[in-house]
């Protein structure tokens, strides 16, 4: 069997209650693990644009946007590979104030891993780190041994390098079919 | 004047601007104020209660595939709702035109286990075309108008409108209703691109062994004629799905047969000899294509639909138009040229007589008088004696195959049948629906004795609205398609395949229906014939052979073109027949 490839799953939607249920059940149904997933306003007024990552094949995962895509409340979906698009994760670290006043070289940490301290309390500081998987995975190895009390990644959130904004053609028709419509 | 109506009668006036002349439903606790209002307009609105909400949705799928209008539904919440879902998966399955109100309770309520609460819209999104939930009064007429638009547009589906108990009841002002005809997400109908047109044109025009396999979406498109059109133009012989049955007339001389596991040799024969495949409004489902890695070898497959994501999902496609399929014959047509196929029209002929010979003989024209009839010759002999085009209904199983493939048509719109989903208990409901919906067609519903009573209740509807329906029970004494696959792949293990039957004439009388039981070959011709006399409804009970067995067939995981005639003969062409 092929390796599977992380893909990233761009959803633009209408904002209706259950949507990423929607979305999910597609998946479930070929038992396909959502590594990440992020939702938000775009650009275009009142469409929301979901992202989310997965592991599939090229075959599998197209037929997978299709169906997304065949959603009624679906406007767009489409999906990458990483060389596709510029993305970017958000990870947040929760290590004790003590552990990291003790330690010589948290600032050398820090800097190499160009991480900034959100908080610093008594008690607990939180170190966030923006960065791909592999960089925010990386700072997580080393703050491992400072007693890491907690740890969490956001979904990735992607923007494609392609110079066509294919949503924004897709509205355009559709707006063309509706002055059409009007017009019969 | 006081101009303020309730979210109920916004709903009836909606189903009413709709065109709706007819639902199917059954009230309760969370549905009432709907059930009130319906009240007022029994004149304009014929509600049909069925005996369980699984017959309501049934007889709205039957209703919907005949005529091609929207099926609605109405129950209550709950054990109600719960109780649509089979019927949701089946239309879903076979593209079915639905609108199916569930009663909900109160907004306030929601998602507190409130009595007969149960999450419809969570549990039917992934079974229906779309699914939403109305909390308040105002969304109504904009919530209905979508849900008309959304299942009978574009490939057809069932939508499922989930009414909270307020929103039935809170006021809003009268408004006159505007029918949605467009909506920015969804695209009914794509445009067709002359690039495709021309493409597929070239490719029908360079084949020489071309074979049109002709599915329910020629159907749903309306585009019977243009499909003919395009067939005899090209000189193309065309086999159809079992749900495409009816596209064109059974005698129509490029009409092949049905393809798939229990197609005729012809057909699927033929698809791994063809050298181009055209495939119209039809998914190529795995009862159609067997083993895909073997299927169609030697052609190029072209692949018309209206729905995107059928495009290489079972079958990789060389080229497709993605578009409604009568726009698209339509204005393929004048781009392909006259043709005449006549040497690879004739290579169907030695699989038609092997199957004439080894397989049809023995399944419709056995001449012991005192035998049993057998299913085939049944459905043959009804089909002869009902005539010019009276409607097929089926139920699943053995009954639906033999019957699907001996009835002959004549008209558009002729089967009905589940096909996706393979719903056992689906025929009666859905003849009543069908006889509604064509009230001057003859009905005939075929079924085995298991599936008849699986939704048998559904005799009361019949009693009821006096629906003449002609039900004729292939009365086996076992569940026989599992019965078959048991005796091929099972080592003869008839586990739990035998039932014991009632008396269903007994029953019939109970209800008031005209019936008889036939247990010999001699009986058969005059009792079809009094069953069709008769004005209303009629059960024929035919005692059928336990051991009829459906041939030809594809075992699973076989390449089409393995055929099985009987259960120790394979198709060769090159042994004399
Ligand atoms: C026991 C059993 C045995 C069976 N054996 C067989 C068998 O031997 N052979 C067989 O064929 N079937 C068989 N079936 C049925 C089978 O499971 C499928 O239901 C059937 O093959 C589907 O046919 P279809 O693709 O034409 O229709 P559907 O499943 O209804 O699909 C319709 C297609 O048409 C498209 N469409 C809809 N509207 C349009 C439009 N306006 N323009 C263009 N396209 C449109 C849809 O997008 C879809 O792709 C069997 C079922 C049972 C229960
Ligand atoms: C609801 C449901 N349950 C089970 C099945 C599996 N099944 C398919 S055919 C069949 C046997 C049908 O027996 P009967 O109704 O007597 O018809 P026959 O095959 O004998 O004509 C069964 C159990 C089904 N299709 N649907």
């Amino acid at each position: 069997m092929e390796q599977p490839t992380l893909f990233t799953i761009a959803v633009f939607t209408e904002n209706h209650i259950g949507l990423l249920n929607q979305l999910s059940i597609i998946l479930t149904r070929r038992a396909i693990n959502i590594e990440s997933i992020t939702a938000s306003r775009c650009l275009i007024p009142e469409v929301h644009k979901i992202t989310l990552t997965c592991y599939s094949d090229p075959v599998t995962i197209e037929k997978v946007v299709k169906q997304i895509e065949k959603k009624i409340d679906v406007l767009k979906a489409f999906f990458y590979t990483d060389d596709q698009i510029v993305y970017q994760e958000v990870a947040l670290y929760k290590v004790p104030t003590s552990r990291l006043l003790d330690e010589q070289n948290l600032e050398e940490i820090i800097r190499r891993h160009s991480a900034r301290i959100l908080e610093i309390t008594r008690d607990y500081t939180v170190v966030e780190k923006t960065g791909h998987i592999d960089e925010t995975e990386a700072l997580f190895e080393e703050l491992k041994r400072y007693d890491l009390r907690q740890f969490v990644r956001s979904g990735r959130v992607a923007i494609t390098k392609s110079p066509i904004e294919y949503v924004d053609r897709f509205l355009a028709e559709q707006e063309q079919r509706r002055q059409n419509l009007d017009r019969q | 004047m006081d101009n303020k109506i309730t979210g109920a009668e916004a709903l009836i006036r909606g189903l009413i601007a709709e065109g709706v002349d007819t639902v199917f439903g059954y009230p309760g606790g969370a549905i009432m104020p709907v059930y009130d209002k319906l009240y007022d307009f029994s004149d304009t609105l014929n509600h049909i209660l069925t005996r369980h909400e699984q017959g309501a949705i049934h007889a709205a799928e039957g209703f919907a595939r005949v005529s091609k209008r929207t099926g609605v539904v109405i129950v209550t919440s709950g054990p109600a709702a719960t109780n649509v879902m089979t019927g949701l998966s089946d239309a879903t399955m076979d593209s079915t035109p639905l609108v199916v109100i569930t009663g909900q309770v109160s907004a306030s309520l929601l998602g507190s286990d409130a009595f007969q609460e149960t999450d419809v819209v969570g549990i039917t999104q992934p079974i229906s075309k779309w699914a939403y939930q109305i909390r308040h009064a105002k969304d109504i007429a904009w919530a209905v108008s979508r849900a008309f638009f959304i299942a009978n547009s574009g490939r057809p589906g069932p939508v499922v409108l989930d009414f909270a108990k307020n929103a039935q009841e809170e006021m809003i002002e009268f408004e006159p209703y505007h029918r949605c005809k467009f909506i920015r997400s969804y695209i009914p109908y794509p445009t067709v691109y002359e690039s495709d047109l021309r493409r597929v044109a070239d490719i029908i025009n360079d084949s020489s062994r071309p074979m049109i396999i002709s599915g329910h979406g020629v159907m749903i498109a309306g585009a019977e004629d243009q499909l003919a059109t395009l067939a005899e133009k090209a000189d193309i012989p065309v086999a159809s799905t079992m749900l495409g049955l009816s596209t064109m007339p059974s005698d129509h001389p490029l009409f092949k047969g049905m393809v798939g596991m229990h197609g005729n040799i012809g057909p699927n024969y033929n698809t791994n000899r063809a050298d181009l495949i055209v495939a119209i409004g039809m998914r190529f489902d795995d009862r159609v294509t067997g083993n895909t890695k073997l299927y169609a070898p030697q052609a190029k497959i072209v692949h018309i639909d209206i729905d995107e994501s059928e495009f290489n999902k079972n079958i990789r496609a060389h080229a497709t138009i993605h578009g409604d399929a009568r726009e698209v014959l339509t204005r393929i047509i004048p781009l392909v040229r006259e043709a005449k196929h006549t040497k690879w029209l004739k290579s169907f002929e030695l699989p038609e007589a092997v199957e004439r010979e080894k397989v049809t003989k023995d399944a419709v024209f056995r001449d012991d008088p005192q035998g049993l009839p057998c299913m085939g010759e049944v459905a043959y002999k009804v089909s002869m004696a009902a005539g010019h085009d009276s409607v097929l209904v089926t139920d699943v199983g053995q009954n639906q195959l033999l019957s699907v493939k001996h009835f002959k048509y004549t008209s558009p719109r002729s089967v009905i049948t589940s096909g996706g989903l393979g719903t056992m208990g689906y025929g009666l409901p859905a003849a009543i629906g069908a006889k509604m919906a064509a009230p001057h067609r003859q009905v005939c519903f075929f079924t085995g004795d298991g599936g008849m009573q699986m939704t048998i209740q559904e005799l009361g509807t019949i009693m009821q609205y006096q629906t003449a329906v002609k039900i004729i029970i292939l009365n086996n004494n076992f569940l026989g398609n599992v019965r078959q696959w048991q005796v091929m792949f099972y080592n003869n293990r008839l586990s739990q395949t035998p039932m014991v039957n009632p008396d269903y004439p007994a029953i019939a009388k109970a209800y008031g229906i005209e019936a008889e039981t036939v247990e010999r070959r001699e009986q058969l011709d005059a009792a079809i014939e009094r069953m069709l006399k008769h004005n209303g409804a009629y059960i024929l009970n035919v005692m059928v052979d336990e051991n009829d067995m459906v041939f030809p067939m594809t075992p699973g995981g076989q390449a089409v073109d393995y055929i099985l005639l009987n259960q120790n003969e394979v198709f060769d062409p090159s042994s004399k027949k």
